[in-house]
């Protein structure tokens, strides 16, 4: 499967996106847009508390080509971050001692070259480093096989995306061959001890749903992650993260393929959650784009968004400006506010 | 009136029920909602029995509803499509246990 921007599909226009969450796939209005959404509940315009994580997309390539993919990335893509402006983010992880956590992301980050000398210096700057790793990268080639060993070396805490725990609605999403691929992949990291209780070396999995509907409880999810995942291949792990697709990219082109997308839309607008809009991740976390550029959120970056302040970029990072910026919103953001929240990190309400 | 019986869009005017009976219907929604937390039974389990039911009594809300709402919790097709053949199993045997009703009658006017 190629990407949209391969495809030459409409939907690799960020613009494109932007029109059918404002205006529909037929012109007709949503019901309510996010911020009217926000203002009833007092919450808008949204503003920044405290930035604690830089989340750095260091690039789209990626050896998958999920169908949910929000950042449209595969094989075929070719933007990945360089050298100098990782270094760009070090200065600014340097100079800025709130800024503890840093979260790693693509693409699948371990594609480029660089991450692993940005993750030694992350390190020697004693931040908090998270990695999206999507598994499958490390049984994919053999100059990839050695990866459990250099994050337990680093002590990087790993987020892993396991769409379900059997196989067919993680292939259907991810692939063929993805699910067992990536229970390989688990029991490697298991080996070393990552995922087991004591050891201090954190896996964490993420649950996303293989279709147009919205996840249900974590808490259920992670009991019955665990006690399959334990009893059909003796897996453990720590924690599962529960994330709402967005409707942006490839799974805003399944949506309209599927004809799901009015009913998808509602769904989240009915299940507006103002709890969980006061703990929307892009009130802690800032996002960096492979280029550079500033943006309240992974998605928003997808959809070209950025900051709304003049520090647009990480060599001009100014923390008051972005500080008392206002967050961007559009509908996508929806997703995020639905049922118990949307985060990185899983449920946030 | 809509031109169906049934309209999918029905389904989410539900809570309006209490529009013309208010207490019986926050009393049976409060109730409902009890029902389906997590207790003896987890909230999973209840929603795949929840599928189950709906296919008994042919309620196509009901089966809108809980085809979803056990399909997010993790029940996978074949463990759903199983729920349903129990639906299916008691509703077939129910008719069949009737022919002991039957055959009592005809064995007793028979020569």
């Amino acid at each position: 499967m190629k990407s949209l921007k391969a495809q030459h599909h409409s939907l690799a226009d960020a613009r494109a996106q932007l029109a059918i969450l404002a205006y529909g796939q037929d012109g007709s209005t949503i019901p309510i847009s996010f911020r009217d959404k926000l203002a009833q509940s007092q919450s808008y315009p949204l503003k920044p508390g405290q930035i604690d994580t830089l989340q750095i997309n260091i690039g789209k390539m990626c050896n998958q080509t999920c169908k949910h993919c929000h950042v449209d990335a595969g094989p075929d893509r070719k933007e990945i971050m360089t050298a100098e402006t990782m270094q760009q983010c070090l200065d600014v992880l340097r100079q800025h001692e709130q800024l503890t956590v840093v979260d790693i992301t693509g693409g699948a980050p371990e594609m480029n070259p660089n991450f692993r000398w940005f993750v030694e210096q992350l390190t020697r700057l004693d931040k908090q480093v998270i990695v999206r790793c999507n598994l499958t990268i490390i049984v994919a080639n053999k100059k990839y096989t050695d990866l459990p060993d250099f994050y337990r070396k680093h002590r990087v805490e790993v987020v892993s995306s396991l769409p379900f725990y059997a196989q067919d609605r993680t292939d259907r999403q991810r692939g063929d061959g993805v699910f067992d691929a990536s229970i390989r992949a688990l029991q490697l990291l298991n080996r070393i001890g990552y995922g087991k209780e004591g050891s201090g070396l954190k896996l964490n999995l993420v649950y996303n749903p293989s279709g147009a509907f919205l996840p249900s409880g974590q808490t259920a999810l992670e009991k019955s992650y665990k006690e399959v995942l334990r009893q059909r291949f003796s897996i453990e792990f720590n924690e599962l993260f529960v994330i709402t697709n967005m409707p942006i990219s490839r799974f805003l082109d399944y949506l309209l393929m599927s004809g799901n997308y009015e009913s998808y839309m509602e769904k989240l607008i009915h299940a507006y959650n103002p709890a969980a809009a006061a703990n929307v991740m892009c009130r802690n976390t800032l996002s960096v784009g492979w280029d550079g550029y500033l943006y309240d959120c992974d998605f928003n970056q997808m959809l070209e968004l950025k900051v709304n302040c003049e520090s647009q970029h990480i060599r001009e990072f100014n923390d008051q400006m972005l500080k008392e910026r206002e967050i961007v919103v559009e509908n996508h953001c929806y997703g995020c506010t639905a049922g118990s929240g949307s985060s990185c990190g899983g449920t946030i309400a | 009136m809509s031109e169906h019986y049934y309209d999918e869009k029905d389904l989410a005017k539900f809570g309006n029920i209490g529009e013309f009976q208010k207490e019986l219907g926050d009393r049976f929604f409060a109730y409902y909602g009890e029902v389906f937390k997590d207790s003896e039974l987890s909230a999973r389990e209840k929603s795949l029995i929840a599928l189950a039911v709906a296919h008994a009594v042919q309620c196509p809300y009901c089966i809108d509803a809980y085809s979803t709402d056990a399909y997010e919790k993790g029940w996978s097709e074949a463990q759903m499509m199983e729920a349903v053949h129990v639906a299916a199993a008691i509703r077939g045997g129910a008719s069949l246990v009737h022919g002991v009703q039957m055959m009592n009658k005809v064995k007793k006017i028979a020569m």
